[in-house]
């Protein structure tokens, strides 16, 4: 698998990069379209035609997205979402979607169904299944006209069955409904396995939406490779395995521009900065990977609990709306708009590009249309970027001592001046492709997840076992053996099933293998 | 006297964590049940001990069951209200206040839902200035004040009143309840005067807690290291720094047990760090040397930011710091070592104060 594209869609830019091997052959950075079909149809387009590559030799396309989180952030395109719990009468203290920003759940329309059922910690019914309390949740459901559930049940990850019989009557009673199942999603610990699944759930029609626009797009210019999506943590899933998890992508975007920018630069240990249209993302590289967030990660406000990259986020891209008296920049931005509304390219929106441009640290657009601008404020403005991005710098840093700093992404024009605490500024070639780059070299995974007996083996031989056979899953799915390492072992004890029984789930993740 | 709002409860839970000592319950949980309860019915009524009189009837409540549990199956709410009417009900008396079990983990906010829905004030103390796992080790125990009556309620509506002969067989008959009634419930025992609370309780846990919670999110704000403002506020020792390389868990006898190992970083290259547990953290030791034992704490920080990293989150990969803290002086005693030292729990070392091993 030599000739890969990666393409990042993010909220205001596509970007796609043709990689050989280890080698960027073609790239272009093109706004994201409403519709985004669009600007990877574009984005195809011109690295295919650029590199004379004919579509047969592709042999993979990768896509990391921001569509997802944006869409939480952003709480536009999401579906009203009912959430079907069951555990009563436990659990009735903090009911689904308790500690979410009041705005989000009130998009969701914060439906929620306390049932009956639910496992205590060694099998046994809480209470007892009751499928006409879910038939009543699913006519009142449907009388409502909602058409996203998700389905918890205490200790599901233990015992996933009555998650199974409830999802099938709600299935069955609202067939329109897409239904999402905790356990399917998370692990053990109801309230972020809960706010997973919903969601994932309330994210199901956009999914279905946008992997169909990524099918079309690739299917247009006649590339029959397959389409991968980048998860969280760094590796790829199938198309048709993002379309049923779109919560699975969440973060994906940060992961793939620190994968990138460690890539591009060489550097394995550095603060990465990436700038964008809308938001800055700062995070830290330790050996080459992103540093993981080891408390609750929240996305939108909503605590989780995946496996995810630490990284701050905050309002400051090319397409910022730069205000004077009092100066304000940021976090309005307008996104994919840039080339119609701001300033150097004709239109009426000051924006930090705009700014930039006038200070004479950029060179896009037509300089003239920022001549008139009062040097004061272009002064006080590029301080003021500079201010917001030294702060958030300082403020993932953790310790005191200076650190590489490697800038990515389009919206780094913004910065020219050295970043206090910096030991260094790094802007790697193809630094504004990062994120696609990221994609590119995404890794492969390789996941077990079974229930051992522990009667005939030792823990310790059960957990060997299952490391064994996740890498060579990894191994066999494209990765190179030498970089294969295990980054996720779980096990929970399943101590009411006879003979000692433990759930094991183990993750292998490796490097594609790429020939040089 | 001071009014505890929920904004203070970030702080609280954030501190209790330290002094939870990987156990005590996920703060998470504990947290949001204050808060919800403080939105009800306003804020809770903090007393320094000082202010309580000596012939008042101080009622502490909490959770009993295993940590893990807790996170998946989270509280009805009603139990513990259930289980402190159940005692004022048996004493044929209202409590005058109630107070924490533990100042670790989730028992040092669960007696907040208490105080706030029947609006009676919080005492600022402890019995353990820490968690336990097990009911009889708190210190009135010491002072021979008895656990029963003791009244455990679940979330299905059964409650019983236990009478025992001593705080043993206490933890003996209540961990059996507590593993039918699905590893998680509620008590309320130790009725004490306010003169017994005075003399047999942990003074100003609570106060503790909150700044050690303060401390953290300052140290973070201003970037100086979270793991040394850590240990500068509870006078511990950073007994090891690496990496999560195994954690294996069992649920049994109605507690969580398990053990962590985190193979060393930097100056602690090459080498295991052995960290077991029942609940709560209670031996660190590596092939060769015992670190340190329980009745000292022992807390596992996250390396970056100081939070403080829970038995039941406790993950492989993770990046942590081990801190070591003096225990409350009455544990040293040869009473306070038999109750909770380590040879309680089986392990075949005698326990050295940790100030002895790193001062």
């Amino acid at each position: 698998m030599t000739l890969r594209i990666g393409i990042d869609v993010g909220g205001t830019n596509t970007d796609a990069v043709l990689m050989d091997g280890l080698e960027v052959i073609s790239k272009i950075k093109t706004p994201t379209t409403e519709d985004v079909t669009g600007g990877i149809t574009t984005a195809l387009r011109h690295i295919l035609q650029v590199s004379g590559t004919a579509t047969s030799a592709v042999a993979g396309v990768m896509i990391g997205t921001t569509h997802f989180t944006n869409a939480v952030v952003e709480r536009k395109h999401l579906q009203r979402t009912a959430a079907v719990r069951l555990g009563l009468p436990a659990t009735a203290a903090l009911p689904p979607m308790v500690d979410w920003p009041s705005d989000l759940r009130d998009v969701l329309g914060g439906q929620y169904y306390l049932c009956h059922g639910g496992y205590e910690f060694d099998g046994r019914e809480i209470s007892k299944f009751d499928p006409d309390e879910i038939r009543a949740a699913a006519a009142d459901i449907r009388t409502k006209g909602i058409k996203a559930i998700a389905v918890s049940s205490v200790f599901s990850p233990v015992n996933p069955e009555m998650e199974g019989l409830a999802a099938a009557i709600l299935s069955a009673e609202v067939p329109e409904a897409f239904i999402t199942k905790s356990s399917d999603i998370g692990r053990i610990g109801l309230l972020e396995r809960e706010n997973a699944a919903i969601l994932n759930a309330c994210l199901r029609v956009l999914a279905t939406q946008t992997v169909a626009a990524f099918r079309r797009a690739i299917k247009e210019l006649g590339i029959s490779a397959p389409l991968y999506l980048t998860q969280n943590d760094g590796t790829l899933m199938s198309a048709d395995f993002a379309e049923q998890n779109p919560v699975l992508t969440f973060a994906s975007g940060p992961t793939n521009s620190m994968r990138g920018a460690a890539f591009l630069s060489g550097l394995k240990d550095a603060m990465v900065v990436d700038i964008g249209g809308t938001t800055a993302d700062i995070g830290a590289l330790a050996h080459g990977f992103p540093r993981e967030a080891s408390v609750a990660v929240e996305i939108g406000g909503v605590r989780t609990n995946f496996r995810m990259p630490d990284v701050y986020s905050f309002g400051l891209g090319g397409g910022s709306h730069v205000s004077a008296d009092p100066l304000k920049i940021g976090p309005q931005s307008v996104g994919y708009r840039l080339t119609q509304q701001a300033l150097i390219f004709g239109g009426k929106v000051l924006t930090a590009s705009d700014i930039a441009v006038a200070a004479g640290v950029a060179n896009i657009g037509d300089a003239s249309k920022v001549a008139h601008l009062s040097a004061d404020l272009v002064a006080a403005a590029m301080n003021r970027i500079q201010e917001m991005c030294e702060s958030a710098v300082d403020r993932m840093k953790t310790s005191a001592e200076a650190v590489p700093v490697i800038i990515v992404g389009g919206g780094s024009i913004l910065i020219s001046r050295p970043i206090a605490g910096a030991s260094e500024m790094v802007k790697p070639n193809h630094f504004e492709a990062a994120n696609a780059v990221g994609a590119a070299i995404a890794q492969i995974s390789g996941e077990v997840d079974r229930v051992f007996s522990l009667a005939s083996l030792t823990r310790d031989q059960a957990l060997d076992s299952a490391k064994a056979e996740a890498t060579a899953k990894a191994i066999q799915a494209g990765a190179d053996p030498k970089t294969v390492e295990i980054v996720d072992v779980e096990d929970v004890p399943l101590t009411y099933l006879p003979g000692n029984a433990t759930r094991i789930r183990v993750k292998a993740v490796g490097d594609l293998t790429l020939a040089k | 006297m001071r009014q505890i709002t929920a904004s203070q409860l970030d702080d609280i839970a954030l501190g209790a964590a330290v002094l939870g000592t990987g156990g005590g319950g996920d703060p998470y949980i504990g947290k949001l049940m204050a808060k919800a309860a403080i939105d009800r019915n306003g804020p809770v009524t903090l007393l320094d001990p000082s202010e309580v009189d000596d012939d008042a009837l101080v009622i502490p409540a909490g959770m009993m069951g295993a940590p893990t549990v807790m996170v998946e199956k989270i509280p009805r709410g009603t139990e513990i209200i259930t289980a402190f009417e159940a005692i004022q009900n048996f004493l044929g008396r209202k409590a005058t206040a109630t107070m924490s079990v533990e100042a670790g983990g989730l028992n040092s906010t669960t007696p907040f839902v208490v105080a706030a829905e029947l609006g009676i004030p919080l005492v600022d103390a402890d019995m353990m200035g820490r968690a336990f796992p097990e009911i009889q080790m708190v210190m009135p125990s010491l002072y021979g004040i008895k656990a029963t009556p003791m009244a455990i309620a679940d979330e299905k509506g059964n409650s019983a009143i236990l009478n025992t002969i001593n705080n043993k067989w206490t933890e003996t008959l209540a961990r059996t309840m507590t593993v039918d009634m699905g590893c998680s419930a509620m008590l309320a025992a130790f009725a004490m005067s306010g003169a017994q609370v005075k003399e047999a309780g942990v003074g100003r846990t609570i106060t503790q807690i909150e700044s050690i919670g303060r401390t953290i999110r300052a140290a973070q704000t201003a970037h100086v290291d979270p793991i040394d403002a850590v240990r500068r506020a509870t006078g511990g020792f950073v007994i090891w720094r690496g990496k999560v390389t195994d954690v294996a868990r069992r649920t049994e006898t109605g507690f969580a047990r398990g053990d962590a190992f985190i193979s060393g970083l930097g100056e602690f290259e090459g080498k295991s760090l052995r960290i077991s547990f029942q609940n709560e953290f209670l031996i660190a030791q590596t092939e060769d040397e015992v670190l340190v034992t329980t009745p000292d704490l022992i807390t596992v920080l996250d390396a970056e930011t100081g939070h403080p990293i829970t038995t039941e989150t406790l993950r492989y990969g993770f990046r942590v710091a081990v801190l070591g803290m003096p225990c409350d002086r009455r544990w040293r005693t040869p009473a306070g070592i038999a109750l909770v030292g380590p040879g309680y729990f089986g392990y075949k070392t005698d326990y050295i104060p940790i100030e002895k091993r790193y001062g």
